[in-house]
C-alpha cells in the first residue's frame, strides 16, 4: 500500500493541523515533513496541509485529556527540536497515547515515548542554558541587547522566564541563526525581525551601538570571572563540558581583552 | 563609582571569597510582583562556570577580608600578609543590580571578614541587602553569611531580607576547631544557625495563621566543612553533618576540599594535591542520606570510618550487603530499587512508571540509561539470562573496576600508588 507524504508549514499549530488529517482521514503509513526542507518520496502521494487553528486545537485538548500537563509541554518541546523525522516520531507517540489509557505517557518502554521524552530533555538543556548564557549589553538606547544561536529554537520557550525576571528594563534577544527576536517593551513581549546592518558583528560591542558604562561592566565582569577561579582545582575538561565551546563567542566572559 | 578601584577590590574580595563552595541560587519563593528586578523562584541558574569547572552563580564576594581572627585554615586571617580592601556599601549594590541587570547573576552571596566586633560586621551585611530589597525593589537572591558571635537581633533582620543564611563550621571537630582556631568557639557558630532556625519555624507557623506574614529566609540554612585540614575521617565528617541536619533543618552541608594557603605547619603543606575525589564521595554520601534513604551509620561507623576512593559509597555498601540481593527489578519496592548501584533517582522513577505497562528486560533498563556495568550484579529482570551470585564482594568489586571506566582513573593512580 503506498502511504501519504503531508507537508506542513512548519509551525506547531501546522503539525498539530496534520496530526488532526491523520485521523480525520484515516491515513496509514504517513510521513509528516516540513515544507523548508522536505524531500519528494517515491510512491507516495504528496498533499500540502493547510494550517487551521481549531483543528490544531482540538488535537491539542485531546492530548491534554490524555497526557499530564508536563508531559503534553513534553509534545511541545520535542517539537521544537527541529530535529528530522522528529514529526513522525511526534505523530507515532501521539497515536500510542490516544489509543492507550491515561498514563501512557510515562511507559518508558515504548520506544516513542522514550524517544520523545529524551528529545524533550535536550530541548529542555538547551532552554535552560540559554536562561543561563543570555549576556545583555546595554545600547545607547537603553535596550539590553542579547545574540544568541542556540540549538534548538527556544526562544518561545525562554520568553516567559525573561519577561518575569527582567520587568523593568527593555531587553531584546535575537536568535542569529533564526533570524527573529524577542523583544519587550516594558509593557508585554513581542516576536520581532530586524534588518542588521551587513557590517554588524554580534560578537563584537561596538561603541556605535552600546552604552559607554557596557565596556566598564564587561571588564568588572570579566576580572570578577578570573578571580574566582581556584587554579589549584583547574580542569578544562569539567569546564568545557559545563560551557561548550560554541557558546563561548557570545559570553562576556570569555572574550579575548 | 571609580572604576580602576572598584576594579581593583573586586579582584581582592573575589579571590578571598573564592574557597566558600556554596553557590546554590534555588529554592526561594521571592517572585517579582511589584514590576521590579529580578525573580528568583525555584530552580537556581549556574551562568558560567570557573575553569576549575564550578557554577558561577551568584556574585559572591567579601565585604571586606580585614579580619580580627587568626584561623589557621583561613586566607583572611589577621597574621597572612596579604592585601586588604573593603568595599562600601552601594558599591556591592551596584554592582549586584549591574550583573544582574546583563544576566551575569543570580544573586548575591556576601561574606565578609569581621572587623571591629561580630555585631558591627553583621550589620553592615544586613545593610546591603537590605538596601537592595528596599532601595532598588530587588528579587533576586540573596545569601548572606552569618557572622559567628552576632547578636539574635540582627539575625533576625537579616533573614527578612536574605533568601538563605550560612554560617560555616569549617572544622568538623571540636579538637581540630581548638587545634586551627583557638579564639572561635563551637557555640559561636551554633548560636545565630539555631536563631536562624527558630525564626523560621516561627515565621512559617505564623504564616499559616496570617497570610501576610512576612518571608523569613525562604531558601534556609546552609554550612560548609572544610576537608582534609585537621586530620578528621570521614565517619566524623558525615556524622557532624548528619547532626547538622537532623538539629538545625539545614538545607545543604557543603564539603570543601582544603586548598593549601599557609606554611604553618598545623596544616598540609602549600603544594600538597586537593583531596578533590574525597570530597566527591563525601558528597555522594551526603545524597545518599538525603535522597535515597541511607542511614548514615550504613555507609559509616567505627569498623568502616573512611569511604573508598576506587569506588562509589552504594557499591561499596552493597558489596558488604550481598544478602540483601538480588533485586528483582519488577517486583521491588522503591526503596530497595534505590539502593541498587547503578541506579539513581531517576531510572528508580522511570522502572516504577514503566514496569505497570510491561514487564521490563535487560533491553529497557539499557534504553532508560541504568549504569548496567555495576548493577546487573545486584538485580534480575524478565530474562533467563544473569550474573552468577556466588561471586565473592572482592573479586566482584575487581570485575566492576575492570569494567568500568571512571574519570578519576588518574588521580586513583597517583593517590593509590602511594601505598
Amino acid at each position: 500500500m503506498h502511504g501519504a507524504n503531508l507537508i506542513y508549514d512548519g509551525t506547531f499549530d501546522g503539525f498539530l493541523s496534520t496530526v488532526f488529517t491523520v485521523y480525520e482521514q484515516k491515513l496509514s503509513n504517513v510521513t509528516i515533513q516540513n515544507e523548508t526542507h522536505s524531500q519528494s518520496l517515491l510512491f507516495a502521494e504528496t498533499e500540502f496541509i493547510p494550517t487551521n487553528e481549531t483543528q490544531a486545537k482540538r488535537v491539542w485538548k485531546g492530548l491534554i485529556k490524555h497526557l499530564t500537563f508536563r508531559e503534553a509541554s513534553v509534545v511541545f518541546y520535542a517539537f521544537l527540536s527541529e530535529q528530522p523525522n522528529v514529526e513522525n516520531i511526534l505523530l507515532d507517540y501521539i497515536q500510542y497515547i490516544f489509543k492507550n489509557e491515561k498514563g501512557a505517557g510515562e511507559d518508558f518502554s515504548h520506544p516513542s515515548v522514550l524517544k520523545i521524552a529524551q528529545i524533550a530533555k535536550q530541548v529542555g538543556r538547551e532552554k535552560h542554558r540559554m536562561e543561563a548564557f543570555v549576556r545583555f549589553r546595554l545600547t545607547k538606547d537603553e535596550i539590553y541587547f542579547a545574540g544568541i544561536e542556540p540549538d534548538f529554537n527556544v526562544l518561545p520557550l525562554i520568553l516567559s522566564h525573561f519577561k518575569k525576571r527582567y520587568a523593568d528594563q527593555k531587553w531584546l534577544i535575537y536568535d542569529i541563526k533564526r533570524k527573529y527576536g524577542i523583544y519587550y517593551d516594558l509593557h508585554s513581549v513581542e516576536m520581532i525581525n530586524i534588518d542588521f546592518p551587513d557590517t554588524f558583528d554580534f560578537t563584537k560591542t561596538d561603541e556605535t551601538y552600546f552604552s559607554e558604562a557596557e565596556f566598564d561592566f564587561q571588564k568588572l565582569w570579566k576580572s570578577y570571572f578570573r578571580s574566582s577561579n581556584i587554579e589549584e582545582r583547574k580542569n578544562m575538561k569539567l569546564h568545557i563540558q559545563h560551557v561548550p565551546k560554541r557558546y563561548w563567542k557570545y559570553l562576556s566572559e570569555k572574550q579575548p581583552d | 563609582m571609580s572604576f580602576e578601584r572598584t576594579r581593583e577590590k573586586l579582584k581582592i574580595l573575589a579571590d578571598a571569597a573564592k574557597y566558600d563552595v556554596s553557590c546554590s541560587s534555588s529554592g526561594s519563593k521571592r517572585a517579582n510582583t511589584n514590576k521590579g528586578l529580578g525573580n528568583a523562584t525555584g530552580m537556581g541558574i549556574c551562568h558560567s562556570y570557573t575553569e576549575d569547572g564550578r557554577c558561577v552563580s551568584l556574585l559572591k564576594i567579601l565585604l571586606t577580608n580585614y579580619c580580627i581572627f587568626d584561623c589557621a585554615y583561613c586566607v583572611t586571617r589577621k597574621s597572612n600578609d596579604i592585601q586588604r580592601a573593603a568595599f562600601k556599601v552601594q558599591e556591592v549594590v551596584d554592582l549586584t543590580i549591574n550583573f544582574y541587570r546583563r544576566n551575569y547573576i543570580e544573586g548575591l552571596f556576601l561574606s565578609s571578614g569581621i572587623f571591629k566586633s561580630p555585631d558591627y560586621t553583621m550589620e553592615r551585611l544586613v545593610s546591603v541587602a537590605k538596601k537592595l530589597r528596599l532601595e532598588e525593589n530587588f528579587n533576586g537572591y540573596i545569601h548572606l553569611k552569618s557572622i559567628p558571635g552576632a547578636s539574635d537581633e540582627l539575625m533576625r533582620e537579616a533573614g527578612l531580607y536574605a533568601d538563605r543564611l550560612s554560617v560555616n563550621i569549617e572544622i568538623p571537630t571540636e579538637i581540630g576547631l581548638k587545634k586551627l582556631a583557638p579564639e572561635k568557639k563551637r557555640e559561636d557558630f551554633v548560636k545565630p544557625m539555631l536563631k536562624v532556625k527558630n525564626e523560621i519555624i516561627q515565621y512559617k507557623n505564623e504564616k499559616k495563621l496570617i497570610k501576610s506574614t512576612p518571608k523569613y529566609a525562604p531558601a534556609g540554612q546552609s554550612t560548609q566543612m572544610i576537608v582534609g585540614a585537621s586530620g578528621e575521617s570521614d565517619f566524623q565528617i558525615m556524622y557532624t553533618s548528619n547532626f547538622f541536619y537532623k538539629n538545625y533543618n539545614l538545607k545543604r552541608v557543603y564539603y570543601s576540599g582544603y586548598v593549601p594557603i599557609s606554611y604553618d605547619d598545623r596544616l598540609p603543606k602549600i603544594g600538597s594535591e586537593v583531596p578533590i575525589l574525597r570530597e566527591n564521595r563525601l558528597y555522594q554520601t551526603d545524597w545518599l542520606l538525603r535522597f535515597y534513604g541511607f542511614e548514615v551509620n550504613e555507609i559509616l561507623n567505627e569498623t568502616h570510618p573512611h569511604l573508598d576512593l576506587d569506588i562509589d559509597p552504594k557499591l561499596s555498601w552493597a558489596l558488604r550487603n550481598r544478602h540483601e540481593f538480588p533485586v528483582d527489578i519488577n517486583t521491588a519496592d522503591k526503596r530497595m530499587l534505590a539502593r541498587v548501584p547503578g541506579l539513581g533517582m531517576k531510572s528508580v522513577y522511570k522502572i516504577l512508571n514503566a514496569r505497570r505497562f510491561r514487564r521490563l528486560n535487560w533491553d529497557h533498563l539499557k534504553r532508560i540509561g541504568v549504569a548496567l556495568s555495576r548493577a546487573r550484579y545486584f538485580i534480575i529482570c524478565d530474562s533467563s539470562d544473569f550474573e552468577r551470585a556466588d561471586i565473592s564482594s572482592e573479586s566482584l568489586k575487581g570485575i566492576i573496576l575492570q569494567n568500568s571506566k571512571t574519570k578519576y582513573n588518574n588521580t586513583l593512580n597517583n593517590q593509590l600508588s602511594l601505598f
